[in-house]
């Protein structure tokens, strides 16, 4: 099956959802990413993998623009979605951020109602005509991200009195309900226990039915259990990228076969 | 490996039993002690400091809450009143002072005898009694009232300074024999008027509302245009410190970028929040009203002035209460493609009110308790007048402001203004209590909302 859907993948040239060619990101005079092509697939599940500070999140923060908001840190070299530059002048990073959702590595829903957190991003992109239009956008929301069940009976209840691993779905939830087309998780489960970690990567299965999902994971067993696509990381440089399986099973680069057999990182 | 472990040498106090502390911990338990008793001593003086302020502020004081007043009738006599005999308050408005003022004596001295009180004082003495106040009283209550000319009616009126003084302590038999403005008889006088009921002691309603007075009428002096006038200018305050200051902080704190400029500003921003607030009430001078030409003495232009002093404090605790947000907070807004604006007030201002709400509490109980630059502008003169309400221009009217009072009593030779002057200050202290119970309430409730 997956196979097949890679042969598929294959054939179609335009399947390509994010294309980057030569990134460089400095911190000041840090050098954090070094002269990264690579191109992400459309309904895709992508990910992420190498040693701390190698620039995983570094990289999946240029994809939403989220450096932007670091007064140090400076983007060069080009990011298509789409085939559009993402670092064009006229593009609203913004508007790029409701079409490229993040969750973040640590849960951070707002200290508002559950119903609230989800609801927010569809109510200031006026995706909803009605309230009761936002009340099914709330609820699939919730149900794609497997939390229905657990809070339907308590909607107005704060976000933040969740346990962890439901407030990171209820972020998941939140990221969900904009119809965002690329999904950028960054460490999603790392504050999971082994039951909700279970929960998101069946949710990542389901959604990249609809998205191009970008991870990043610190999990080898996580990385082959949910991407395709595999890209590793080291020292700011794109070592390596391909199938998931090649990657795992005969890496080419010396760098990624220690790594993931666990001599380094 | 036991063997290993026998030999290396064992460090420090492991020998002994863990029952006896050894000479390290000892030492170090001892300078642990020390440092608590210093905190508790330093804590203790504070406390001291501020029960003995207090209680001398409420000693000398509470009496300004209290006043004495005599029960008189008067005959209003229509001839004098009302010579046109038309009750017309315009025509009677002709009549001065002068001509309530025997009025008054001779109604004290009928109101004595109906008693039965014997006094061998003269007329004069025996009016003496009353403070000189009373006459206008009596004079803007029947031009109010023009009706009652012609009729016998009771009224109460103030009793004259050293009076009031002797029911409170102040004044005794020993100082009325060197006081040239009091006499033991006068005071045998009103003692008997007090056995009579006729004079009493009641709570000083006066003494919060009335205007000031001369420094020859103590007991009529209150503080209702200083309360009126330190109002106003806090409603100065409020209304341009608030939005300005909550503006320019979030500004600076969310938008701004970061370069010389913006640490130029945030320097001096600090820095003005030290300069000494006389400073202030120069520049209140030099540019309100020298060369803005707003009126001396007015509320707006205390307010203004208060309002630069108060700017710094606001900006101040804005900026920390806004950095105090979890940056998570804000990367989860825009996450989801809030715009920076949305962030910001959709979810960081909220978190931070509470702390906004407190500085900028701080900052207004310390422009209320401010001297200097009111002096400066002039709100130390002596107005009588109430200023209007603020939507009728009283924000331009002269006032004066209750720590200015506090001053301007201080500064009066009668004694019994000392009393007045502790009283103004019991007044502040409420003002200040109140407003800082308004902190710790707003905090709670926009705190307990997760
Ligand atoms: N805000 C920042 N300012 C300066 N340097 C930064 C900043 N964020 C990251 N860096 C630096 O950039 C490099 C890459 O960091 P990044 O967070 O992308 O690593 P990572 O691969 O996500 O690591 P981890 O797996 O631990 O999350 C690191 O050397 C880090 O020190
Ligand atoms: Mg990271």
């Amino acid at each position: 099956m997956n196979d097949m859907r890679l042969t598929e993948r294959a054939v179609d040239n335009n399947g390509t959802k994010i294309r980057a060619k030569g990134v460089q990101v400095y911190y000041g005079d840090t050098h954090a990413i070094k002269n990264v092509d690579v191109d992400i697939a459309d309904k895709t599940v992508t990910a992420f993998i190498g040693p701390s500070g190698c620039g995983k999140s570094t990289f999946l923060r240029c994809i939403n623009r989220m450096n932007d908001t670091i007064s140090v840190a400076r983007v060069e070299g080009d990011i298509l979605i789409d085939g559009e530059d993402i670092y064009d002048k006229r593009v609203d990073p913004v508007q790029l951020r409701a079409k490229v959702g993040m969750v973040f590595q640590k849960p951070n829903p707002f200290p508002k109602s559950i119903y609230d957190n989800v609801a927010y991003g569809p109510r200031i992109h006026g995706l909803a005509k009605d309230k009761a239009d936002l009340d099914g956008i709330v609820e699939s929301a919730l149900r794609r991200a497997a939390l229905w069940d657990e809070v339907k009976d308590r909607l107005t209840a704060p976000g933040t009195g969740l346990s962890g691993g439901q407030q990171q779905r209820l972020c998941i939830a939140r990221a969900v309900a904009t119809s965002p087309e690329v999904l950028l998780m960054d460490e999603p489960c790392s504050a999971l226990d082994p039951i909700a970690t279970d929960q998101v990567e069946n949710l990542i299965h389901e959604l990249r039915a609809n998205y191009s999902v970008v991870i990043v994971t610190h999990s080898m067993s996580q990385a082959s259990r949910v991407s395709q696509k595999t890209a590793y990381f080291h020292l700011g440089e794109m070592v390596e990228y391909g199938d998931t399986g090649d990657i795992f099973t005969n890496p080419k680069d010396e760098r990624t076969e220690n790594y993931i057999t666990g001599r380094i990182g | 490996m036991t063997d290993a472990t026998a030999e290396t040498p064992r460090r420090g106090s492991g020998m002994g039993s863990l029952m006896a502390s050894d000479d390290h911990t000892a030492k170090r338990n001892a300078r642990e002690k020390r440092f608590r008793m210093y905190g508790l001593v330093a804590v203790c003086t504070g406390i001291l400091m501020l029960v003995l302020l207090l209680t001398s502020i409420l000693t000398a004081g509470l009496s300004a809450f209290r006043q004495t007043t005599i029960e008189i009738s008067v005959t209003l006599d229509a001839d004098r009143l009302d010579p046109e005999g038309n009750r017309d308050p315009a025509d009677m408005g002709k009549v001065t002072t002068f001509g309530y003022a025997p009025l008054l004596r001779d109604g004290l001295i009928g109101t004595i005898e109906g008693a039965g009180i014997e006094t061998d004082l003269g007329a004069r003495d025996v009016a003496d009694l009353i403070s000189d106040e009373s006459v206008a009283q009596l004079r803007s209550f029947v031009l109010a009232n023009p009706d009652v000319v012609g009729q016998t009616i009771p009224v109460e009126v103030l009793a004259s300074g050293r009076i009031d003084g002797f029911f409170k302590g102040r004044v005794t038999y020993e100082t009325a024999e060197l006081d040239k403005n009091i006499s033991p008889a006068q005071l045998r006088l009103a003692e008997d008027l007090k056995a009579a009921d006729l004079l009493r002691t009641g709570f000083n309603w006066r003494f919060i509302t009335a205007p000031d007075a001369s420094t020859t009428r103590p007991e009529a002096a209150g503080l209702g245009v200083a309360i009126l006038g330190s109002l106003y200018m806090m409603l100065v305050v409020l209304c341009l410190a608030l939005p300005i200051g909550v503006a320019a902080s979030i500004y600076l704190e969310e938008f701004a970028p970061q370069n010389r400029i913006t640490d130029l500003i945030e320097v001096n921003i600090s820095n003005l929040a030290a300069v000494p607030s006389i400073v202030f009430g120069i520049l209140g001078l030099a540019i309100f009203i020298n060369f803005a030409g707003l009126p001396q003495s007015a509320p707006i232009v205390g307010g203004l002035v208060l309002t630069l002093m108060t700017l710094p404090t606001i900006i101040i605790a804005t900026r920390a209460s806004l950095k105090s947000v979890p940056p998570s907070i804000r990367d989860a807004a825009l996450g989801i493609g809030a715009s920076k604006m949305q962030s910001v007030f959709h979810h960081v201002l909220p978190l931070a009110m509470p702390g906004i709400l407190t500085g900028t509490i701080i900052g207004l109980a310390q422009a209320l308790g401010e001297t200097a630059p009111l002096l400066l502008i002039g709100m130390v003169a002596f107005v009588r007048e109430y200023p209007e309400a603020p939507w009728d221009g009283g924000l331009f009217d002269p006032a004066t402001a209750l720590p200015v009072q506090v001053y301007n009593f201080t500064q009066r030779s009668d004694p019994a203004f000392v009393e007045r002057a502790s009283g103004a200050i019991i007044v502040l202290l409420v003002f200040l209590l109140i407003m800082n119970l308004t902190a710790i309430f707003l905090r709670r409730r926009f705190e307990r909302r997760w």
